[in-house]
């Protein structure tokens, strides 16, 4: 077997797998119940997945200059991805998206009115 | 190469269809900015896999794009709805 | 900031400026590469046009000032790429069984973890770790106490949460070994996990 069609299969592999954590990320966001279980949902085609199929699509295109790009669209969905994900949680914390009798503990809420004081305090008011 | 191409498009489309429900079922707009992420995911991936089957990286340019617009998008959606809520 | 909590100093206040220097010129390094990845093509055209475009970027968004007394060691940086890794894959499948399983309603927790170093670049990257890793999910950070709340998924008893709280110390002891300074180093040491107990966050 030559070494192009041992890539050839490599590269099916990891982007049916993509495909495949794509799919499950689409069925848990039907069956999951409240928005912070679908956000963790919704990480795993970003994150995995995306990085599965770009690999997959590195080892079948194999030049030089597309993998470059295929590089550069990785590190920004990795430094991107959390930056989003954190704000839509932030955003979606202190409200009714949340089911509560789902949490077994809650170590934020006792610490909530300091810090919202503390991120609204750098707004001067004259 | 051609069977993987169908499995895959087979799977990215079932993936969509469920996640374009939970971008119209909501019920917050913060459920339906994460379906839209996860969407623009799906979406990418569909690219990527069309220039795998094809050797063709005409489309690789617009992955950039996506990536950038996903995390654009979601941000200011999340700012949005924050702000709305103070009120 | 609230003045409130007593706690060490976030020691990100002043820089000297040769460590000023030398993050401006990391910053420059970091975009430049990115904008010839971009182009995809090595040239002293897109060398200089990079570096303009570096310099204008710098002059216009001048980044915070980030403290990195340390250095990166090879193997603590290898060993914690490799575990984060593995964490990825582990995760994802998890969540992916997850939702495929039927008939199964997900617990969940909210946390809080306060890490024993408490600066912007290992808080910065406990929570990209955390968050790039599906399961767990920051919903706010402290830069004050260097506490971050978590949010957890698949958690069905009190003592799993518990071992997800060493779990994120242990990360925090990775990334330290990866980049951290000796003094730092000598800080997680001296403070293992403690077993138990609530690190004095929620009392």
């Amino acid at each position: 077997m030559s070494l192009d069609a041992v890539l050839d299969i490599v590269a099916a592999v990891c982007l049916i797998s993509g495909a495949l954590l794509s799919l499950a990320a689409g069925m848990a966001l039907v069956r999951f119940p409240d928005l912070l279980a679908r956000m963790h949902a919704a990480a795993k085609p970003q994150v995995l997945g995306l990085l599965l199929v770009l690999l997959g699509c590195g080892l079948r295109l194999r030049t030089g200059v597309d993998i470059t790009t295929l590089v550069l669209i990785g590190v920004f969905q990795l430094a991107t991805a959390p930056v989003a994900a954190h704000m839509v949680g932030r955003a979606a914390y202190p409200h009714d998206d949340i089911r509560t009798d789902l949490l077994l503990t809650d170590e934020l809420a006792p610490h909530l009115d300091r810090l919202s004081a503390a991120t609204t305090t750098p707004t001067p008011t004259p | 190469m051609t069977i993987v191409a169908v499995t895959v498009t087979a799977l990215l489309a079932v993936a969509g269809a469920l996640t374009l429900t939970r971008i119209i079922r909501g019920p917050s707009i913060l459920d339906r900015a994460v379906a839209t992420d996860v969407l623009l995911a799906i979406i990418v991936a569909a690219i990527a896999t069309e220039a795998a089957y094809s050797k063709d990286a005409t489309a690789l340019p617009v992955l950039v794009v996506l990536a950038v617009l996903g995390f654009v998008g979601s941000v200011s959606v999340a700012r949005f709805a924050a702000r709305r809520n103070d009120k | 900031m609230t003045p409130a909590e007593p706690t060490e100093p976030p020691s990100n206040a002043t820089l000297t400026p040769a460590a000023r220097r030398r993050n401006r010129i990391t910053a420059v390094i970091f975009l430049v590469v990115v904008w010839m990845l971009l182009w995809g093509t090595l040239s002293w055209a897109n060398l200089i046009s990079g570096l303009v475009v570096a310099a204008v970027l710098l002059a216009v968004f001048p980044l915070p000032p980030v403290t990195f007394a340390g250095r990166i060691h090879p193997l603590g940086t290898a060993r914690f790429l490799l575990r984060f890794l593995s964490d990825l894959v582990v995760a994802s499948i998890q969540i992916a069984w997850m939702a495929l399983r039927p008939g199964h309603v997900p617990h969940s927790a909210i946390i809080a973890v306060r890490l024993r170093v408490n600066t912007d670049l290992n808080l910065t990257l406990a929570a990209e770790a955390l968050s790039l890793v599906p399961g767990s999910l920051i919903l706010e950070a402290d830069r004050t106490t260097g506490t971050l709340f978590i949010h957890v998924i698949n958690v069905d008893s009190l003592d799993e949460v518990e071992k997800f709280r060493r779990g994120v110390l242990e990360l925090e002891e990775r990334i330290v070994a990866a980049i951290g300074s000796p003094e730092e180093q000598r800080r997680v040491r001296e403070r293992p996990p403690p077993p138990l107990d609530l690190e004095g966050a929620a009392a």
